[in-house]
Formats: C-alpha cells, structure tokens, sequence
C-alpha cells in the first residue's frame, strides 16, 4: 500500500463519521405509550402537572378558553410549534440532502401528517438568523453530531403552547432536540429553554418505529367564521373565574396544588409535602391509552 | 501536497459544523429584505420601512438624526436613487427624528425629485403646539393627509396610507405596500414591548385595538397562518398575522380585566395593586404599570363622554 493510499483512506476514515453517523431517513409512526391520554385526546383543561411553569404561565393557561380555537378565525388553522409536533399525532417522514460532490449531509427534513408541517435542519454549519428576523411555526434548526446523537438547536419559534390547554411556551424559547436510533426505533429527547414561562428547562420524550409502508396523507385547512361574534372578541377567563381548572383534580383524584405544575411538583421529594394522599382505589378515565384505538375515556 | 490539502479540507468539515452564533445586537444598523420590493432597517431609532426601485426611494419612518449617516449608507447598499417619499407613522422623536438629516444625506436637489414627506395633518398640528423644540422637527413634514386612505403609485406599487384615529395618538398611519405586500404598522404594534397609548396626544385603547383588529384584517397569512401578509412593526423583530394577534390578544384581555375591576368600583390604585398585567410583565418590556394605567383611563375617560 502506497503512502498515497493510506493517506487517502485515512482521509475518509476521519471524515466519514462526521458526514453521518446515523441515517434517520424513513417513515416513522410514533409510539404512544408516553403520556398517551394527554396526546391522543387531548390534555384535560388545567392540567399543568409535569410542567416547570412560573406564575405567568399559570395564569395565562387558567385564563385561557378553548373558545378561542374556534372564534378567532386566525387560531383554527394554526399549527404546532416543531417542539410541540413531535408529540402531537404526528406520523413522520425524515429525509435528507446529500451534497452530490461532497457526499456530505447538508441538510434532515421532516414533514409531519399534523398541518403538513415541513421542517428543515442544516447540518452544513450555517448560522441563526438576525434577532430582528421573522419567527415561523417550525422555527430555525440547525444540529450537530454527537456521537451517534444528533443534537438540533430551534430558535426563531412563533409563540405557541408547551401543553395543548392554554399553556404558553414563548416566542423567546430554545428547544433543544436529542436525536437517537436503535435499530428500528428512534427516541427524541425534547429540552425547551423558555426564559418567559419556564423556571427551568422543560424536559420530555417520544419515540416512533420505522413503519416503511406507512402512507402520510394531505391534512388541509381553510378557516372560516364558525359562530357570531362581536367584532374584536377574544374569549378567556377574567381571573380567579375559570370553572373547569378542578376537574382534573376531581376525576383523577391527584391534589389540586400538585395539578398546577411547577418545578417543584417534578421531583419525587414533592410527594412528601403531600401529607395523607391516598391514590384512588380504581381508574375511572383513559386507563388504557397506548394508541388510537384503545384510547376510551371510560 | 494535493493530497494533503485535500486531507485537511476533508477533515475540516468537521470544524465546519459549528454551533450556531448568538444573535446580533441591535444597537447598529442593518438591512433585512421582507418581499417584494421592501426591507426592514433596524437601528437605534424605530423600526424604517424602504421601497427602492428605479422610480426612486420610499421610507417609512426615519430613525433618529444621529443615525442618518449609518442610516444613510444602509439605504445605498439597496439603490443610488433619491429619497422621494418619507411617510411619518407617528409624531414620535424615534420615529420622525432623523426626517431632516436624512433627506439631506439622501434627498435631491432637483425641484421636480424634491421628496414628499407625509404625515396625517394632526401630527403637524401637535408638533407645532408643542412648541420651539419640536416646531424643527415640523419643519421637513410638507404633505399632510387628512382623508384616509392617502395613496400614490410608487416604483410600480400601489402605496395606500391610512389613518388610525385615536390609537397610539391621534396622528398614527399604518401604510400598505399593495403588490409587496407588506404592512408598516408604526408604534401600534410592538410585539415585545408593551403599546404606549399616549394619551396627552389623542391615544386610545379601543383606538388601538380598532387599529390592529384593522391590520389583522388587511393582512392575508399564507398556509397554516404563516408568512402571507409581512408586519413591520414599530419596534421589534419582523412580524406577520400570527404575531400581531397574540398582540391583540394581549391588549384585549388585559383591557378585559381592567374594565371588570373598574365595573367592581376599584380605584386606579387598587387596578394598579391587582396588577391585571402579571401573566405578560414577564414578555413584554415596558412599564405594567404605565400601561395599566393608561388603559385605566383611557376607559374611565371614554366613559364619561
């Protein structure tokens, strides 16, 4: 073997794994057996468990009103954010750029069945937009590998929600994605930075399995006025109004201070400040919640 | 050698695949195309509006006197023609400051290129009773609108200038560029900063929700409520409808609220002491209690007529 040679194969030795250590490439179905009732049906009105939420966000999610997705006509077709899609119903098609010349990764691309949500993340090293740039849906993402992980890096997200019942996650927020592939299943560990609503970094998961025959549909959506209103109206709570923010408390028998999240409630030193708490002897709702199917509220 | 330059540079991209860079500050000024025919020029003052174009150049708003010169070499990395149109959105210093210093960095000389500087009629009235100080500042305005819309054919474009009575002040114009399609909305709309309704000026809360319920009907979001229509909004970061309904929303619910205290017999102390705010203080900058109580009157005031 020639000094050329070696060189040369050494050459892409080192190089190779930087282009691509992992292909994510496929049509991926999620999984569902993380958080299912709050996924597939929809989070209960003032639910807020699990969430390191400050006063703000507690306060705009209890004076938020359902009534508002279908009032104003600008919410009805308004899709979620790229830190919330991924949890949300979302079968998911990865693609990827590769540079013909280079044969390096430029670029991953996602598009989600909710909203047709399409996404692009860089891998070709560019930077954030300007502060004064224009925020989208699916914000700005660029990632790195880390090992066989790719990390990817969201600014520039539109103001939207951390949980689908008036939650808010702010326009000011990073979301921090882990990318991991076993095999045929891919785990994304989700951390959101919101120095507006969170007291500290909110950390979730999800995971899909690779579905190769899996078909993604259209979605579609075209907002219209669906009830009368006078001209201007935003429906919400005016505070301490809100009638609905104890159901979850009541149906799941969980104690209301611990149904209004917060940092605090995330740890398991929490459960000793409840003092007498009893689990409810039976479930009475979503006691099955793995999938479309199985998810009943009774 | 060949092969070791190739080496590196394979290995390089690597090095290449960097984190992504804090964002910029805002202190100096930059240019930032939106569509069509217009950009954005963030700088210390207010946020400009340009249309360039062979017919010449269209500002909206002008920054501050201090920042014409950057202002000024901004503007010539988009085209070497006059400054013909300047559109005041408002009788603020940020906003109108640098109308002079500009056009005289900018404008031309020949009587038939002079620019036209365009303000709804009641912001001469208020900067000339204000007095010596802001009388200079009157000067450069020499067309005044009292009708809305105001509009002319610009560089192609149809440029439709509206008046927003009793919002911001009593002089706000939002302005249209129709083909563009880009809305420069002026201080109505701030997406990180509480609105100041000024109300020594003719501002309004219900004037300024009439204002932006008016741009959120102008303006078309594209799929998904995305793009479409671009808001630039008197401060901040560029904008579409999306953005300035979360605004709206905002000035909504707090009006809400503090119409409920005022229903419930509470004092402007007692309003200020709920602090009806509290759930935004943490997103918009700005004073709570300024806007609180600005709104606080505004609604006591407009109940009494």
């Amino acid at each position: 073997m020639s000094k050329s040679t070696v060189l040369v194969l050494s050459a892409a030795l080192l190089g190779a794994p930087v282009f691509a250590q992992v292909d994510f490439s496929g049509e991926w179905a999620p999984l569902y057996h993380e958080n299912g009732p709050e996924r597939l049906p929809g989070p209960e009105l003032g639910d807020y468990t699990e969430l390191p939420i400050n006063d703000a966000a507690r306060l705009r999610a209890d004076s938020w009103d359902a009534d508002r997705i279908s009032v104003v006509e600008q919410y009805q077709c308004r899709p979620h954010g790229s830190d919330y899609a991924l949890r949300g119903l979302g079968n998911m098609r990865v693609t990827r750029d590769i540079d013909p010349a280079t044969q390096r990764l430029m670029a991953f691309h996602t598009h989600m069945l909710a909203w047709d949500s399409d996404r692009t993340i860089y891998m070709d090293g560019r930077e954030h937009p300007p502060a004064y740039a224009n925020h989208t849906w699916q914000g700005f993402s660029t990632a790195v590998w880390e090992g066989n992980m790719l990390t990817v890096t969201t600014t520039h997200l539109k103001e939207n929600y951390i949980r689908r019942n008036g939650v808010p996650r702010s326009d000011q927020a990073t979301s921090t994605e882990h990318w991991m592939r076993h095999g045929d299943y891919l785990t994304v560990v989700t951390v959101i930075d919101d120095p507006v609503f969170l007291t500290e970094p909110l950390v979730r998961s999800d995971n899909w399995y690779l579905d190769p025959g899996q078909h993604i549909g259209i979605f579609g959506c075209e907002h219209a006025p669906e009830l009368p209103k006078a001209e201007g109206v935003v429906p919400h709570h005016l505070p301490g109004t809100n009638p609905y923010l104890r159901e979850i408390s009541e149906w799941y028998g969980i104690p209301y201070e611990a149904t209004r999240g917060g940092a605090e409630t995330l740890y398991p030193e929490y459960r000793l400040k409840l003092n007498g708490y009893k689990a409810p002897p039976k479930c009475d709702r979503y006691c099955t919640c793995t999938t479309l199917f199985d998810c009943q509220l009774r | 050698m060949k092969l070791l330059t190739f080496t590196i540079l394979l290995c390089g991209s690597a090095w290449a695949q960097v984190q992504p860079q804090p964002a910029q500050p805002q202190n100096d000024v930059h240019v930032f195309p939106v569509q069509g025919n217009v950009s954005m020029l963030v700088g210390p003052g207010g946020n400009m509006t340009i249309q360039a174009g062979k017919d010449g150049i269209a500002v909206v708003d002008t920054q501050i006197a201090a920042a014409a010169p950057q202002v000024m070499a901004a503007i010539r990395k988009l085209s070497d023609t006059p400054i013909i149109w300047v559109i005041n959105t408002s009788l603020d210093a940020d906003h109108i400051g640098g109308n002079e210093a500009l056009l005289r960095l900018g404008g031309s000389n020949e009587a038939s290129l002079r620019a036209r500087v365009v303000t709804h009629e009641n912001v001469l009235d208020r900067l000339v009773k204000m007095g010596q100080a802001r009388v200079a500042d009157a000067a450069s305005i020499n067309d005044t609108y009292f009708r809305s819309p105001k509009d002319f054919l610009f560089n192609g474009e149809p440029v439709m200038v509206y008046h927003m009575p009793a919002a911001h002040t009593d002089g706000d114009s939002i302005v249209l560029f129709r083909k563009s399609d880009v809305i420069s909305s002026g201080d109505l709309f701030t997406p990180d900063r509480y609105p100041v309704i000024d109300l020594p000026d003719g501002g309004s809360v219900q004037g300024l929700l009439d204002g932006l319920n008016r741009i959120l009907e102008m303006a078309v979001a594209g799929k998904y409520q995305e793009g479409g229509t671009f808001v630039i909004p008197g401060h901040g970061r560029l904008c579409d409808e999306a953005d300035v309904v979360e605004f709206r929303d905002m000035v909504t619910i707090i009006r809400d609220r503090v119409q409920d205290m005022i229903k419930k017999g509470m004092t402007l102390e007692q309003v200020k002491a709920g602090k009806p705010s509290r759930d935004y203080d943490t997103q918009y900058s700005g004073s709570p209690d300024v806007f609180v109580e600005s709104i606080y009157k505004s609604l006591v005031t407009s109940g009494k007529r």
